[in-house]
């Protein structure tokens, strides 16, 4: 017996969630970002599982999976970037406290 | 239970209790390892599933460089009595109400999904994942556009983060 | 398939039937077999990593013109047991506000990483662990977790050393990573696989450190920076920040960090030599003769193996122990500004020249790719020497300077 598609499926909408958790519930933006890097993880999960499942000749899934670990890099990168130096202004990387442009 | 199945249910475990233990943890370098983890995790399973370069590839990018990256940043901006005190916002419940109902209609539009149920074929004769993809990436009928915008994106984000991470100099 | 002729499979078909003899379902008896395969892989890699210990203290002594060990045993030979006795019976210290978990983790990460390159180095044509059809980018995702290993160990030592240590070594590692992985593209692109097996197999006629010696410096060069030894050993200089990243580490968890970098010089002198000098094989079409067949036994191509591996680790060793070390703001210099276009350079070459070359007879095409890195090669030392003299003679003349600062300004 072998692993019917709807598992991963379960797996990657877990993770996601698990993500969505950290992302609205941490107060620290670095912790955030981890959450952010949880849901990008279950979404190649998916796409992977699809294209094993579904057509493996076919190379969308997998070409679709590298442009996401792309821009996962991408947007970790620049986000740190910009943590990092509004921390060396404001001294604090509580997303809460970060309100300088708030009316 | 085959095999298999089994070796998926462990890999499971092993991706959603480290990624519990990602949001919940009140060290943020703990929540940084817990992150490794579940993206070694998460290379295992693309292992089961036959795509052994994104496996490699998830542990040299992700772990070997985002990872890294996170840890960096949580040693560069940490204060002590920013780890004291609780980790999560006061209303954490609606977060959490919100991601198991969200949860919940996953799973049930999943199951409820037609051939969700079916099991992997063996792959194709002749068919090697890793040349398939190659050709794949720059192949101008295939995915040759969105990989050179990626690689344009990627040197932006240098760029961007170079320039606003650089102290300046007066 | 005999034992001589496929050592693994025989023992392993053998086994298996044992178990099932002995009532035992055929999946356990199976996962039993391999977890006792994994088990015999690892002890062979850390018996040879003891081995190891003795031929470093040999070779460095007689690199500084002393004699090295020679009391305990003949030539020494007991003397890795003696340290290792030394170090099980000292105290184990975990250093006050210290991260325990992580602290305790951190050598143990370090040791794995290495252990688990030892499951694609074909030791011969049928002895090896897995084939994978990505092997090469195994290594660098191997070295990765080492560097996480090399955090893990600076942060949780509550030190300002080991913290800096940390850093640096981290600095040096994934910066050095990209030419190396730019390298690697190299026997790719001559093999047309990134399966290790695929690579040796393709070099039997020729190897590919003669195709691309350039391709073969540059990998040295960025090896021994990712193995962090000398002259790239900013995280250890003993005279500057007293050991860095391991300054805490007392007894056995010290044994494996070092233990560690031993096996990992050794085990990127065995890839060395699989990568560019034709790993198990290589004997040129000689095996093919009549009278030669005994070259493509497993047992001989081990013996090959070792031997090249040895060399490679010996060359590794004779850098460290010949150069002085290389200042952190000049190692990332020396990546980003030379090795990383000089990589780019050597790598378009191959693979233009691969296409270009693909017609000619067999002479033909190694003539051109070896004269092409020549070339390339004096290309690369002319404009270095001339840059080299420019920078002298501004420093010799001062005007100069200054007027090439305002233009500059």
């Amino acid at each position: 017996m072998s692993i019917p598609l709807s598992w991963y499926l379960i797996l990657a909408a877990t993770l996601f969630c698990i993500g969505l958790y950290g992302v609205l519930s941490r107060k620290n933006a670095i912790a955030i970002l981890l959450g952010v890097e949880l849901m990008l993880n279950a979404v190649n999960v998916n796409l992977v599982a699809f294209w094993r499942y579904l057509n493996p000749a076919e190379m969308a899934g997998q070409a679709f999976a590298v442009i996401v670990f792309a821009v996962a890099a991408a947007e970790v990168a620049v986000g740190l970037a910009l943590i990092i130096s509004v921390y060396r202004r404001q001294k604090t990387v509580v997303a809460d406290e970060i309100d300088l442009m708030k009316w | 239970m085959s095999a298999e199945q089994i070796l998926f249910i462990l890999v499971g475990v092993v991706i959603l209790g480290s990624a519990l233990m990602v949001v919940t943890t009140r060290k943020l370098i703990h929540a940084a390892l817990w992150l490794v983890v579940t993206l070694f995790g998460v290379a295992v399973l693309f292992t089961l599933l036959r795509a052994n370069f994104l496996a490699v590839i998830q542990v040299v990018v992700y772990i070997g460089a985002i990872a890294i990256l996170f840890i960096f940043a949580v040693m560069l901006t940490r204060r002590e009595q920013m780890e004291k005190g609780r980790q999560t916002r006061p209303n954490w419940w609606i977060p959490a109400l919100l991601g198991a109902l969200i949860l919940t209609g996953l799973v049930v539009l999943i199951l409820n999904l037609p051939g969700a149920e079916r099991t992997a074929l063996a792959l194709p004769e002749g068919l090697d994942p890793v040349r398939a993809l190659g050709s794949a990436l720059v192949s101008p009928k295939a995915y040759v556009l969105p990989f050179e915008v990626a690689s344009v994106l990627m040197l932006a984000a240098l760029v961007g983060a170079v320039y606003v991470a650089t102290v300046d100099k007066k | 398939m005999t034992f001589w002729n496929n050592p693994i499979n025989f023992i392993a078909d053998w086994l298996t039937g044992l178990l099932t003899g002995w009532h035992l379902p055929a999946a356990l008896a199976t996962i039993l077999v391999y977890l006792i395969g994994i088990i015999v892989l690892v002890l062979f890699a850390m018996v040879l990593d003891i081995g190891l210990v003795w031929v470093e203290r040999k070779v460095v002594a007689r690199f500084q013109d002393r004699l090295g060990p020679n009391r305990i045993g003949p030539f020494g030979l007991i003397q890795p047991v003696a340290d290792i006795i030394k170090m099980v019976i000292k105290e184990d210290i975990t250093p006050d506000g210290a991260d325990k978990v992580i602290y305790n983790i951190a050598p143990v990460l370090a040791a794995t990483s290495v252990i688990l390159l030892w499951a694609i180095l074909p030791l011969a044509s049928t002895i090896y662990g897995v084939d994978l059809n990505v092997g090469l980018l195994y290594i660098v995702a191997a070295g990765a977790l080492g560097t996480l290993a090399i955090i893990m160990a600076g942060w949780s030592s509550n030190n300002k050393y080991a913290l800096l240590g940390a850093f640096r070594m981290v600095a040096n590692m994934i910066s050095y990573e990209v030419p190396m992985v730019i390298i690697l593209l190299v026997p790719t692109i001559l093999a047309n696989t990134m399966s290790i097996r695929g690579i040796t197999e393709a070099q039997s006629g020729m190897w590919f450190g003669i195709l691309s010696p350039l391709a073969f410096i540059i990998f040295l060069i960025s090896a021994i920076a990712e193995l962090g030894r000398a002259p790239f050993d900013l995280s250890e200089a003993e005279s500057e920040i007293v050991a860095g990243f391991h300054i805490e580490y007392t007894g056995m968890k010290f044994g494996w960090f070092y233990a560690g970098e031993l096996l990992h010089a050794f085990t990127f002198g065995g890839f060395m030599a699989i990568l560019f000098f034709g790993g198990y094989g290589g004997f040129f079409g000689l095996e093919k003769l009549p009278g030669f067949t005994w070259l493509n036994f497993p047992l001989v191509q081990m013996l090959v193996f070792m031997a090249k591996a040895m060399f490679g680790y010996w060359v590794i060793m004779w850098i460290k122990y010949s150069m002085p070390r290389i200042r952190i703001d000049h190692m990332l210099a020396f990546n980003w500004k030379f090795l990383v276009p000089l990589a780019l350079v050597v790598l378009v070459n191959t693979a233009v020249l691969n296409k270009v070359l693909a017609g000619l007879p067999n002479w033909g095409y190694v003539l051109g790719m070896f004269g092409s890195n020549i070339l390339i090669g004096f290309v690369t030392i002319e404009i270095l020497r001339a840059f080299g003299r420019r920078q002298r003679k501004l420093e010799e003349n001062p005007t100069l300077q200054a007027q090439t600062q305002e233009q500059v300004s």
